[in-house]
């Protein structure tokens, strides 16, 4: 049976680690390596590695280290963070990225969708989708690191980046990121059913229920967490029995 | 021993190198046929697009020369669909080695068919050391239905088949570079035929 996957999230910036991660058993918690390495130890499913780097330095570094995580973990991952043509995607799947995941570019030029999958494979582009609640829009689509308000209705971008040929979506919620309340259940449920390929759900994992809930209740294929897992709240192993023993079918 | 990984273009075959340094292993990316002709073993990666793939090996006349091979070759995922005889994937012809269609997945579940599935009625020295129902990593929207050849198999939520033997060619649906110890092991199995 195919099982529900369990993504921890890094945020790279000039080749390390972002954010006070703290690990014992961790050489270094700063060398995103060493911590990929343990995350799959750990039992996680897919890894996601977000470069925030902003001077094409940094993008260079990044490239370089995409190349050391495939040579040294044993599971997929997707690299994200200012991917803006096919250029950028060839040279990280070349040095080992299994997907890649695009956020504002899409939306800046939808086409870049249809271009990878075209090039790649749909297997390999995830589009990211930052989104928003408000009373007065409902859910609407954010750019820009979520700065920005677009046009589109959640699920109607959502429909049409699965059309164009997207993979996979990452549904970040950004009023539940962060706060540790749980996911975004209404949202996250309605574009699973919406669409016809996998969505990560993302934003606001603060407990082992709310992973369940993000499953069993929105029916999302995948949950993807940051600081929860960085900060050892909790335990990707405690986490698979629990949802196992909640009838959540997870690799252990 | 001279392991070969052909390289045509059609994917991430870095993986698969950097999967075979994991176990120790060096091998030889290669399009050239002196060099595949010559090797002990071959593996044949590929992700992407049929049609496409098919185009490339073409160019490298590669799509002539794979099928008169003789050592133990073993095909990844879409160099496991390559393998077989037409695919539904853009209604492409494929090598013909295995006399086998590739189909769409036609499912309510979502496809692709992406994560990590179980390995179930293994049947081959490819899996020793392999539990049944231990987990390998998927990413495919087309699979390869049971067969004589089947010799792994996997369900989404029909059963169909998660690798295959014929004769000299060995295949899988999944991921042995990305399917964590199980993978490794499969790759080592390989290794030792």
């Amino acid at each position: 049976m195919l099982t529900k996957r369990i993504i921890p999230c890094l945020d790279i910036k000039d080749g390390r680690t972002v954010k006070g991660v703290q690990f014992e058993n961790i050489r270094d918690a700063g060398d995103p390596v060493e911590l990929a390495k343990w995350y799959a130890q750990q039992g996680a499913d897919e890894l996601v590695f977000l470069d925030i780097t902003a001077t094409n330095e940094g993008r260079k570094t990044f490239a370089q280290l995409v190349r050391d995580i495939a040579l040294h973990i044993d599971i997929p991952f997707t690299v994200g963070g200012g991917i803006s043509s096919v250029a950028d995607v060839e040279v990280l799947l070349q040095n080992g990225a299994d997907k890649v995941s695009v956020n504002s570019s899409a939306i800046k030029d939808p086409q870049l969708v249809a271009e990878l999958a075209r090039h790649f494979g749909s297997q390999c582009v995830t589009v990211a989708i930052d989104t928003k609640y408000t009373e007065a829009t409902g859910w609407k689509v954010y750019t820009r690191a979520g700065t920005i308000e677009t046009e589109y209705a959640t699920i109607d971008w959502a429909k049409k980046v699965v059309e164009l040929g997207a993979g996979e979506i990452l549904l970040t919620s950004m009023n539940n990121d962060g706060t540790k309340a749980g996911f975004a259940l209404d949202i996250t449920r309605e574009v699973a059913n919406a669409v016809t390929v996998p969505v990560i759900a993302s934003g606001g994992a603060g407990s082992m229920e709310h992973f369940a809930d993000a499953f069993l209740k929105a029916n999302a294929d995948a949950a993807l967490a940051a600081s929860l897992f960085h900060f050892r709240e909790l335990a990707i192993p405690d986490l698979k029995k629990y949802l196992k023993e909640q009838g959540v079918a997870v690799r252990i | 021993m001279n392991l070969v990984i052909v390289d045509y273009k059609a994917g991430n075959v870095q993986s698969v190198q950097f999967a075979l340094e994991r176990l120790g292993v060096q091998a030889t990316l290669s399009s050239d046929a002196e060099t595949i002709k010559a090797a002990d073993k071959i593996i044949f990666p590929g992700v992407g697009q049929a049609a496409s793939a098919m185009a490339q090996l073409k160019t490298r006349n590669l799509d002539k020369l794979l099928p008169t091979l003789e050592q133990p070759f073993f095909g990844v995922c879409l160099g496991m669909q390559l393998l077989c005889t037409h695919s539904e994937e853009g209604n492409t012809d494929l090598l013909n080695i295995i006399p086998l269609p590739v189909k769409h997945f036609e499912t309510d579940l979502k496809v692709p068919h992406m994560g990590w599935n179980q390995l179930e009625h293994l049947q081959s020295p490819l899996f020793d050391g392999v539990e049944e129902k231990e987990y390998v990593y998927y990413v495919h929207s087309y699979y390869v239905p049971l067969s004589e050849y089947t010799i792994a198999q996997s369900a989404y939520p029909e059963p169909f088949s998660a690798a295959l033997q014929y004769k000299n060619f060995y295949a899988a649906q999944f991921h042995p570079e990305k399917s964590s110890s199980v993978g490794s092991q499969i790759l080592k199995n390989f290794l030792a035929l």
